[in-house]
């Protein structure tokens, strides 16, 4: 393949991967607003065009038309940079995820991957801890102790966990043996699921990205009885709107990297054995794995109007005594694994 | 160090939490289902029940005359002064009429004294709840807004009649 064709694909897959990624999380506040409301037996917004649906777009309209506060005590350079790191970080972790098997289009043979690296999963936990310096940086600059107290709690919150979640990923990579997303993808044919060989990892990994997206019960960045709104009480506007889309893009990198690592990624479990032609094949797979993100997305959504908040010490104690030990054990009972079956 | 134990503590199960979890998200779930409470105002509108205190109104009678005597002891017990009667004569049974009769719809507070001390029943509160304006001028109702047909009040006459 030509250097010119790489490049003409990579910028279309970028544009097709971005554009979806902004919709869906315009939508997906849209939806969050109306699943809290449905598990509190009410209806939601539902007056902006039919039955809501234009809502997200009212929303970011009033957003960019509100006036953008930067307080006096702010340092202003970071107080600006902040909410694009969190952009920035939310919007490029998404490179390495495929959404599909290779296809063949005008002779090229395209996989539906942005970037196909072969440190790929690597890449995703360095950017998703670089998240962290969005939101710390955010409650430094802000010179509100709220807004500090916020950016202190993120940081230690997402250490604490990032340790699990690096250990769960462990596992997958001892059972697929390389670091590329396609190669992990690969190695769960069939119904050999990474949930369902190790299930311990996926919980773990589970409970890690939610404290990893700061999604509720771990919403302690943010916890608005104690503090106010955490790390963004400063924030006005679109800056504001950068941390919110930022929150749901890395919710739905979360689901993906679940999709990608547990849940088979875009394989429909037997699909290669029906005998679908190479086009059918990959649109279903494409399918899969939006309907597979989706289901998780609305886990996330779901678990967030279920669960109150965990206390801080709670969190703490989550982590390292129980979900850090866990983890390991998931390590130990993978390679039992590879050893007795040889897989 | 002693260490106090509460009474309550949790059980081993309740502390591994995936099962406390699961009855809670399957509550969330059941809710989900639920008829909703919300009401699409505008389109659906709430029909209070007769014990409901809406806008206070006047009674007018089948021969489109007032039942109101002009006593004045609804505008007395007002508590908020949101009630202004001014009575003349008439030449009718009762003898006695008010010419100007004028609820502040700012002041009211909606407490239902004037028909509670009203000898007459002429006035009682109706099932209005939609009160909205847009001048000061026109929160005041005079009486070619609060006479109101016996017909359309007969709930909450009824209601009076059982409980006071």
């Amino acid at each position: 393949m030509n250097i010119w064709a790489v490049l003409i694909f990579s910028i279309i897959k970028i544009l097709i991967v971005v554009s979806v990624m902004l919709l869906t999380v315009s939508y997906l506040v849209y939806f969050e607003r109306r699943v809290s409301a449905w598990a509190q037996n009410r209806l939601g917004p539902n007056r902006v065009g039919w039955e809501g649906v234009l809502q997200p777009f009212a929303d970011v309209l009033k957003l960019l038309l509100k006036e953008d506060i930067v307080p006096d005590a702010a340092y202003k350079p970071i107080h600006t940079l902040a909410p694009i790191i969190a952009l920035f970080v939310a919007f490029t972790t998404y490179a390495v995820i495929p959404f599909g098997p290779s296809v063949s289009i005008f002779g090229y043979t395209v996989p539906l991957v942005v970037a196909d690296v072969n440190i790929g999963i690597l890449y995703v936990l360095a950017l998703t801890s670089l998240g962290v310096y969005a939101i710390t940086l955010a409650g430094w600059s802000s010179g509100s102790k709220y807004s500090l107290f916020g950016g202190i709690r993120s940081s230690a919150q997402m250490i604490s966990y990032e340790i699990s979640m690096g250990f769960s990923v462990g596992g997958v990579l001892l059972l697929a043996g390389s670091l590329r997303p396609e190669a992990i993808v690969e190695a769960q044919h069939g119904w050999m699921w990474n949930a369902i060989l190790q299930p311990i990892g996926f919980i773990t990994f589970l409970v890690s990205s939610f404290a990893e997206t700061n999604r509720l019960p771990f919403d302690l960045p943010e916890a608005e009885p104690e503090l106010v709104g955490g790390y963004h009480t400063e924030y006005s506007s679109m800056k504001f709107a950068g941390f919110f889309l930022a929150e749901y893009a890395n919710m739905i990198i979360a689901s993906a990297m679940i999709v990608t690592l547990y849940l088979g990624g875009w394989r429909f479990p037997y699909l290669e054995t029906f005998g679908l032609s190479a086009g059918w094949f990959a649109v279903i797979s494409v399918i899969t794995f939006c309907v597979k993100v989706a289901a998780l997305l609305f886990f996330f959504i779901w678990v967030r109007w279920s669960l109150p908040r965990f206390r801080y010490d709670q969190l703490m104690n989550l982590g390292w005594k129980v979900m850090f030990p866990l983890s390991l054990i998931n390590i130990v009972w993978v390679a039992a694994l590879i050893m007795i079956f040889k897989l | 160090m002693a260490v106090k134990k509460r009474e309550k503590d949790l059980t081993l199960l309740q502390k591994m939490y995936i099962p406390e979890i699961v009855k809670g998200l399957s509550l969330t779930m059941h809710n989900m289902f639920k008829p909703k409470f919300t009401m699409k105002y505008p389109e659906e509108k709430f029909i209070p029940p007769a014990s409901y205190r809406g806008r206070p109104v006047l009674v007018m009678e089948e021969n489109g005359e007032e039942r109101c005597v002009a006593c004045g002891l609804c505008s007395r017990v007002c508590p908020a002064l949101a009630i202004e009667v001014q009575a003349a004569e008439t030449e009718r049974e009762k003898e006695r009429y008010p010419v100007k009769f004028e609820i502040n719809m700012l002041r009211c507070i909606f407490c239902g004294f004037c028909e509670e001390v009203c000898p007459e029943e002429a006035i009682v509160m109706s099932k209005d709840y939609e009160l909205a304006f847009s001048r000061r001028e026109d929160a005041i109702y005079g009486k070619d807004k609060l006479l109101t047909p016996v017909v359309q009040l007969k709930d909450r006459i009824e209601f009076l009649r059982s409980y006071k």
